[in-house]
């Protein structure tokens, strides 16, 4: 699987993020046999998982006897790089973790935390979801998820726009309209 | 009836005290309807040159900080300066992201001089804390509140959802009845609140203390006539 002409394994990695929370139920989900094996099947051949202030600790694997490498950290100073060479996303449902994601183009699945009390996170990966921007789930329902995915028919974010809110201040205090 | 009136009368002079109580809350009950009445009334035109606006930003963490700067983005900062940062004292990204932003905006003018500051108030509540405790943080953090605005008195408030924005706001609010300044009230709800609004969106709101109420979403708008819907931010 995802193996290129000349033998080199083209590396297409799961990038997994709980941002700064402590969200064990979606590392350990994410780190389950049945969600680690549908990765693979649909062709990733690597995961890695920001763990954040959780404390259940994945096991590492190099991936080497046909199977999902797995490799995790705690924190890094930005995940933007990470973002970047991950084919694709699961995060927590954090406004930054969405939009840093969508903004770099790439096919995310959103896992809501249900043990989150008034957990008003969930409306935004809902709204984004029901917009198909990408897909949401809970971490008992991520392997559904995974298995039943259809990228493609992900529609691209378009990045948002400050510039109204700032016509409307400006209207407000009486400044000039911007030329 | 002659002596009703003169019972009255002493009665008046008699309670000296009850008497100035009663003239002082009702000038002050005036005062606030003045100010609610002329919250969201845009401010006249301004006169060329325009003088710039002395600006406070309240930032919260994580996701209400990237959202507060790329609207500070778009903002000509010509206008809206001198720049006063204010972040919970346990946020230390915050005003981190807040220094490059405005080390970016240095790079890129001529302009030299100290246009932004940098400041921690304390926070009312932490997350999870007793509901008890959080009576005295409360209190804590409105009196820290009232030191800082008296200290800046900004002519315009940007705020979009900490808690840490409310005490700030409800001060800048009582300065405006006090009549010591004039400040313009500006708060944009969150990108992640799509149905509801939070609680200090909603306190600001329903209490009519934010001048213009800005949402990003078409469910909110529909739901607060009084907001005003832009969009997406991010």
């Amino acid at each position: 699987m995802g193996e290129a002409r000349d033998g080199v394994k083209v590396k297409r990695v799961v990038f997994v993020t709980v941002g700064t929370t402590c969200f064990d139920a979606l590392v350990k989900v994410a780190d389950s046999q049945e969600v680690k094996d549908e990765l693979y099947r649909r062709g990733y051949t690597d995961l890695l998982i920001q763990m954040g202030r959780g404390s259940y600790l994945p096991i590492k694997s190099t991936g080497d006897d046909g199977s999902l490498a797995v490799d995790y950290f705690t924190f890094s100073s930005s995940i933007a790089d990470h973002l970047r060479s991950a084919s694709l996303v699961i995060s927590h449902a954090g406004s930054g973790s969405i939009f840093e994601t969508l903004q770099l183009g790439k096919p995310l699945i959103v896992v809501v935390n249900e043990d989150l009390m008034d957990n008003h996170q969930s409306e935004l990966a809902e709204e984004l979801a029901e917009r198909k921007h990408l897909y949401c789930a809970r971490p008992l329902t991520l392997h559904q998820t995974i298995a039943g995915m259809d990228l493609n028919s992900l529609v691209p974010y378009s990045p948002g726009d400050a510039t109204p809110v700032a016509k409307l201040i400006n209207r407000f205090l009486g400044f000039p309209e911007e030329s | 009836m002659e002596k009703n009136s003169s019972c009255c009368f002493s009665n008046l002079s008699s309670n000296l005290p009850i008497t100035c109580l009663i003239t002082f809350i009702t000038i002050f009950l005036h005062r606030v309807l003045n100010v609610i009445y002329r919250t969201g009334k845009p401010l006249g035109k301004r006169v060329s040159p325009q003088r710039p606006l002395s600006t406070l930003i309240v930032l919260g963490s994580g996701g209400h900080t990237a959202e507060m700067i790329n609207l500070l983005l778009v903002l000509r900062k010509e206008r809206f300066t001198p720049r006063f940062y204010i972040a919970a004292a346990t946020d230390n990204m915050s005003l981190q992201k807040a220094r490059v932003l405005e080390n970016s905006l240095a790079d890129s003018s001529e302009t030299k001089g100290l246009s932004a500051e940098f400041m921690q108030i304390y926070r009312s509540r932490e997350v999870g804390q007793s509901y008890v405790t959080s009576v005295w943080t409360t209190l804590v953090a409105m009196a820290h509140a009232l030191w800082l605005m008296i200290k800046i008195r900004p002519q315009v408030v940007l705020c979009n959802g900490p808690g840490t924005c409310i005490p700030l706001c409800v001060i800048a609010f009582f300065i405006k009845v006090i009549g010591i300044r004039r400040s313009s009230i500006f708060y944009v709800e969150s990108i992640a609140r799509v149905k509801r609004l939070s609680l200090s969106g909603l306190l600001l709101y329903k209490l009519r203390i934010a001048d213009q109420f800005f949402v990003q979403w078409p469910q909110l708008q529909r739901k607060y006539p009084r907001a005003h819907y832009v969009g997406c931010l991010m």
